[in-house]
């Protein structure tokens, strides 16, 4: 499935992309990544989705060639950086910056000489390394902490510090590699919106791995869910989170929407009516439905009760966005008139079973 | 105690400073840049080179397994070679150099691979060489490790260079053989031990401190 709100050249585009290792002693082949096909809008923010193992870590390792395909093509920015020269990937990853779960900051040096470290690699002269690291010291917001050495950081100061590094070489594309996986909800909130920050300021390309939904909903405009090496949804993070089609998709989805119905209510679920039992409904509200009031339309127009069993509203990527459970009369002909109801609209409706 | 077996003391204990010093030193210059290749030269590494590192470690091994004693006369005429004499202190130098060197190889070697990977991988995402990721990342990140390792090695080799008195290499231990043993003078013996506990004590203090400034992985440092 190849979006169709792609500009004409993404900045980053997989082509029929696979990595596989090779068997060694005592393990068999892995296949890491099989038919990746991938593209990053420039100035995008695109996430990448999968549980550990999925092939994350590869696929993100492929744009900046610390690893190589085995098939297939990367390009960035046109260029192969695959089939680059000896020497000359590494003037390529210059233009890529990336940040990384357990920050990698050098602990014998301080956090302006970790910015500076790119700097020196690039060869820059000194008055330059000053006059770049500053400024990124500030708008990383750690002007104070110029001469601390990491292990007299935060978590949260030290990804700035992690961050701030891959800016210093003026990168076009930032690789986040589950940046924020190792802080708090509240560290995280923070260094994600100092990626938005630095995405809307700077122009700036972002592609991230995580495993947490919740990092994609507040960062993302485009998501692909990665399951055992092979991209198995792709698209928008609305479409995504409105229209889960697999079942991998759906699972992340319902654990940041209450998509996933709770514990008490899957004990109690049934698949057989039994008399006096009421239905179970999951129903999602997406698009311009979202803030309708459906539910109380729906108990006038059929004269039936609706009970909230459980539910979440919440807006992601700008629109709002609702999940709930809901019981209503198990007679069959009315519940059929209720499902055509919900869907009549954008919603979807799904009938679970049924409790008493 | 007279005089002359002070100066006696005194002068065998700057042969000992000298010889464990020069052997240091060179041990050093050798063992380091062959402890570094060590640790980044197997497959997958900085520099590949797998079989040069396989027959590297099996020398390293073979000279580390080889008692320093009979190193000593195995060696005399590559010494005679080096240092014009294979008797004094001065060529008693050689084979502690030699035995110095597999030794601080592989406490460096063991210190470098101590360095997170993730830090490499890092300085390889910003495009650095393998020869920057040594200088600019490996180094300096196991120089605490490596400091300590040196002062291992200079106790080591202030226990060895005892040992070289058998070629005539003088210093504390020979000192100690001399008199305070084949003449029986448990005062020479006493002084002697001293000594030698008072310089092993000095160096591993100043190592440990020299190594504490070195690292800033804890606070307060």
């Amino acid at each position: 499935m190849l979006p169709s709100d792609l500009p004409s050249r993404p900045l980053i585009a997989f082509a029929n992309v696979g990595k596989v290792y090779p068997a060694r002693d005592n393990s068999a082949e892995v296949v890491a990544l099989d038919d990746i096909n991938l593209q990053v809008p420039e100035g995008a923010i695109v996430g990448v989705i999968g549980r550990s193992g999925a092939g994350k870590s590869t696929l993100i390792r492929l744009i900046n060639g610390l690893e190589r395909p085995s098939h297939g093509q990367v390009l960035v920015n046109g260029t192969d950086i695959a089939a680059l020269d000896e020497g000359r990937p590494r003037e390529a990853r210059r233009s890529i910056g990336m940040i990384f779960q357990h920050f990698n900051l050098l602990s014998s040096r301080t956090a302006f000489e970790n910015i500076a470290l790119p700097l020196e690699i690039a060869g820059c002269a000194r008055p330059e390394i000053t006059s770049r690291v500053e400024p990124l010291l500030a708008m990383v917001g750690l002007a104070d902490k110029r001469d601390r050495y990491p292990a007299e950081l935060s978590g949260g100061q030290k990804q700035r510090v992690g961050i701030a590094r891959a800016l210093a070489t003026q990168p076009k594309v930032l690789l986040s590699d589950e940046a924020t996986s190792a802080l708090d909800p509240e560290t995280t909130d923070q260094i994600l919106s100092l990626l938005k920050t630095i995405n809307a300021e700077l122009k700036l390309t972002i592609v991230f791995i995580t495993h947490e939904m919740s990092v994609v909903k507040k960062l993302a405009d485009r998501v692909a869910v990665l399951e055992s090496g092979r991209i198995v949804e792709q698209g928008t993070t609305y479409e995504i989170f409105a229209n889960p089609r697999h079942a991998t998709t759906r699972k992340f989805v319902g654990s940041v929407t209450g998509g996933n119905a709770p514990d008490w209510l899957l004990a109690r679920l049934r698949s057989e009516c039994r008399p006096g039992d009421s239905a179970v409904l999951h129903v999602a509200f997406v698009g311009a439905e979202a803030d309708q009031p459906v539910l109380s339309r729906l108990s006038r127009s059929l004269a039936v009760d609706v009970n909230i069993l459980h539910g979440q509203v919440e807006t992601i990527a700008g629109h709002p966005f609702g999940s709930l459970f809901i019981s209503v009369p198990s007679d069959p002909g009315i519940l059929r008139s209720i499902i055509a109801e919900l869907q009549a609209s954008q919603n979807t409706a799904e009938h679970l079973g049924y409790v008493s | 105690m007279s005089p002359e077996l002070l100066q006696l003391i005194a002068w065998s204990t700057v042969d000992t400073l000298v010889m464990v010093g020069l052997s240091g030193l060179f041990g050093t210059l050798v063992g380091l840049p062959l402890g570094i290749f060590l640790a980044t030269s197997r497959s997958n590494e900085l520099f590949p080179a797998p079989a040069t590192n396989r027959i590297l470690g099996l020398v390293v091994n073979a000279t580390r397994s080889t008692p320093f004693i009979i190193l000593v006369v195995a060696i005399v005429p590559l010494t005679r070679f080096i240092a014009g004499t294979s008797i004094g202190t001065r060529a008693a130098v050689v084979p502690l150099t030699i035995a110095a060197i597999p030794f601080i190889a592989r406490v460096v070697e063991a210190a470098i691979r101590e360095v997170d990977q993730g830090l490499v991988e890092a300085a390889r995402a910003f495009g650095a060489s393998p020869l920057q990721i040594v200088q600019k990342v490996l180094l300096p990140e196991a120089m605490p490790a490596v400091t300590l390792a040196l002062t291992l090695t200079i106790v080591s080799l202030l226990g060895f260079s005892a040992m070289v008195g058998a070629v005539g290499g003088g210093g504390l231990g020979d000192l100690g053989i001399r008199y305070g043993y084949q003449r029986f003078m448990p005062e020479v013996m006493a002084t002697v031990v001293l000594v030698l506990i008072v310089l092993v004590q000095g160096v591993q203090t100043l190592g440990e401190a020299i190594a504490r400034r070195l690292d800033k992985r804890t606070r307060n440092s």
